[in-house]
């Protein structure tokens, strides 16, 4: 296992106040995430369906550093994204499940959440494709001198595909107000880091765009949020981007269509040990002075919360329309 | 009526749309300092400065995703393509976001930006720069395709594209930037999806845009010399299409002749004769012809471009097919 924090890296402080509200999140996006995973099972979802679980720490701990009308982009792998910027756990299982009540009406799916509401400018299925669509939105809040700031999340797969040497050569040069967290599980799919990256240290990127870069280890949600925190001041008082690389797992496969035989069992549980939903955990208890019946009090509500979604999922009307939304009515007629 | 250039009719399209709507900017590779590839936007830079002009390093995936954020949280980006050729290099971009956006969001995140910048053939510039790309786009749902023959048409359509809520691909024909013709001085908007007339005939209809009309309008005159009145309708916009205007004008003279630069599979033009045949059978009297270029990647030499693309004495010799003439 390569560690990016020294061994004897001692963890930020945090305090119940601030850790409780991030372990919930993390709870509640791994409980949705098992009880989408169990619905494709039994066929109750279609399609692809990537699961963060391993991975929850990141969305997190970043999305945490962030005002409600900052923008966030993200992947295909975004229901703990979209959760953590704010929207329902009803409103994407609803989507998963294509209902009408979906967050996005069953026209996306899992791959396509968006919500503007709460700024989640989009899920994208095609890797790396989102990343200038994030440096846009870094552009319109430098035209608008708005002080919104734009993370936007990506695989290290996306790495290597042009429209992430486009998107970060460009918000580099224009000095735009844009976080790229790379979260960097290791594999591409099915290739790991040594076959696809010939530097597997995504921050290095930076380098060549005279952009400031950081690397950290993705499983404690204090570490993530604190240094996120330096990103997000540094695009919001200077306007300049960061590229971050945060090492993360994931615990399954790639889709619900993977058994992962690319990876060893070992190796796997090694990753497991490491779980952030068990540091965030541990440490509500031994840091933070947690009590048992504090922590099961948030456990039990967001079991009730995910079986609510699941129920609404199950019980809205199935998606009713298509046509509506290809172009939309303008002034200048159609 | 003041009698302007199709690039100055476009320049002032833009220069106006900027003044009007402070969330108008336009961006792209040479449009400021250098003053545009094509002097489109001589003078903008200038006027606007560079917060609202904005050269982009060659990099068309990267600014034309810029475009599509910038458009998704409220401004109205116009993208300028040095070529059409170009936006290949960013069509993920373009099919992939831009067109899908308003959708995928059901309908939360409109897309309003323009593309454009010229496409078709000019002169001797070989395949890579001389492609035909608007049946390409226009099979897309989600986007709309204009494509306007006129000076008059280039500012019209152009300022309706810039307001539109959607993604318009706005394809300039590259050898009609010097074309001129009147253009009033007062505003005005050509509607997206309406076609004209552009030659009233009986005989036969001519079914042409961009670059070709011009071409129709010639053979059109050719044909007048012999007694043959040929009809020009000029669609202006593939997608959304006017094909009732095209429809009314073959039900009229029973002949159809339509005329493309690009390649003949799957062209444009096979879609606009589906759509005639199904709503005119009863009053064609010759099977619908269609004029495109040659199956091949352009070549270079003169001669032989000439050879490719679809010049006045073919749309005339197609004209002779359709009145059994030849």
């Amino acid at each position: 296992m390569r560690r990016i924090e020294p061994e004897e890296d001692t963890p930020d402080t945090s305090t119940k106040e601030e850790l409780i509200p991030l372990y919930r999140q993390i709870l509640a996006i791994r409980r949705m995430e098992e009880a989408a995973a169990k619905a494709y099972s039994q066929g109750k979802i279609g399609g692809f369906l990537h699961l963060i679980i391993g991975q929850e720490a990141v969305c997190v701990g970043a999305v945490s550093t962030l005002r409600r009308d900052d923008y966030v982009v993200a992947t295909y792998r975004e229901h703990g994204h979209a959760y953590a910027k704010g929207v329902s756990s009803r409103a994407i299982l609803a989507e998963l499940y294509g209902k009408k009540t979906g967050v996005v009406k069953g026209l996306g799916g899992s791959m396509h959440i968006f919500d503007k509401p709460t700024s989640f400018l989009g899920g994208y299925g095609i890797v790396g494709g989102h990343v200038p669509i994030a440096a846009g939105a870094g552009f319109a809040s430098k035209y608008r001198g708005d002080g919104r700031v734009t993370l936007c999340f990506f695989g290290e797969g996306s790495s290597t595909i042009g429209g992430f040497q486009e998107g970060i050569a460009l918000a580099a040069l224009w000095k735009l107000p844009v976080v790229f967290i790379c979260e960097n599980n290791l594999y591409s799919m099915g290739t790991p880091l040594y076959r696809s990256l010939a530097v597997e240290d995504v921050s290095m990127r930076a380098l060549a765009h005279g952009m400031a870069r950081d690397r950290l280890d993705g499983d404690d949600v204090i570490r993530v949020r604190r240094r996120i925190q330096i990103a997000v001041d540094r695009a919001r008082d200077s306007g300049e981007p960061t590229l971050v690389e945060v090492r993360t797992y994931r615990f399954r496969g790639h889709s619900m269509s993977d058994p992962g035989l690319y990876r060893t069992r070992e190796e796997v549980d090694e990753w497991k040990r490491r779980d952030p939903l068990a540091i965030a955990r541990r440490r509500l208890v031994d840091e933070c002075g947690a009590s048992e019946e504090e922590l099961r009090a948030v456990e039990d509500e967001v079991k009730k919360e995910i079986a609510d979604a699941i129920r609404f999922a199950e019980d809205s009307p199935a998606a009713d329309e298509y046509r509506p939304y290809v172009t939309k009515e303008s002034p200048t007629g159609d | 009526m003041p009698v302007i250039s199709y690039r100055e009719a476009l320049n002032h399209a833009i220069k106006e749309e900027m003044e009007r709507d402070e969330r108008v900017f336009l961006m792209g590779e040479e449009v400021g300092y250098y003053q545009g590839a094509y002097k489109v936007s001589q003078g903008l830079l200038q006027r606007f400065s560079e917060r609202r002009v904005i050269d982009a390093p060659i990099a068309e995936m990267g600014f034309a995703g810029v475009g599509i954020g910038a458009a998704m949280v409220g401004l109205r980006p116009i993208i300028e393509f040095m070529t059409f050729n170009f936006s290949l290099v960013a069509i993920d971009q373009i099919v992939n976001n831009a067109a899908k956006i308003y959708q995928m969001s059901a309908g939360q995140f409109p897309i309003p930006i323009v593309f454009r910048g010229p496409g078709g053939p000019a002169v001797q510039v070989a395949s890579q720069h001389s492609q035909a790309l608007e049946s390409m786009y226009s099979h897309v749902p989600g986007l709309k395709v204009a494509m306007p023959s006129t000076p008059y048409d280039a500012k019209g359509l152009l300022k309706s594209a810039v307001r539109d809520e959607n993604p318009v691909i706005f394809i300039e024909g590259e050898t009609l930037y010097n074309a001129t013709g009147e253009v009033p001085d007062e505003e005005y908007l050509i509607p997206l999806g309406v076609a004209e007339v552009k030659r009233q005939g009986s005989h036969v209809s001519l079914i042409a845009w961009s670059a070709m009309v011009p071409v129709c309008m010639a053979a059109a005159e050719k044909l007048a010399e012999e007694g043959i009145e040929a009809e020009v309708v000029d669609p202006r916009t593939l997608r959304p299409l006017d094909a009732k205007t095209i429809v009314e004008s073959v039900q009229k003279t029973g002949r159809c002749v339509i005329v493309e630069v690009g390649w003949p599979l799957c062209g444009y033009g096979a879609e606009v004769a589906y759509q005639v045949q199904r709503e005119c059978l009863d009053s064609l009297d010759a099977p619908i012809e269609r004029v495109t270029s040659e199956d091949v990647p352009m070549p270079y030499a003169l001669n032989l471009e000439r050879e490719v693309i679809p010049q006045v004495a073919d749309v005339v010799s197609a004209v002779h097919k359709v009145l059994y003439l030849d």
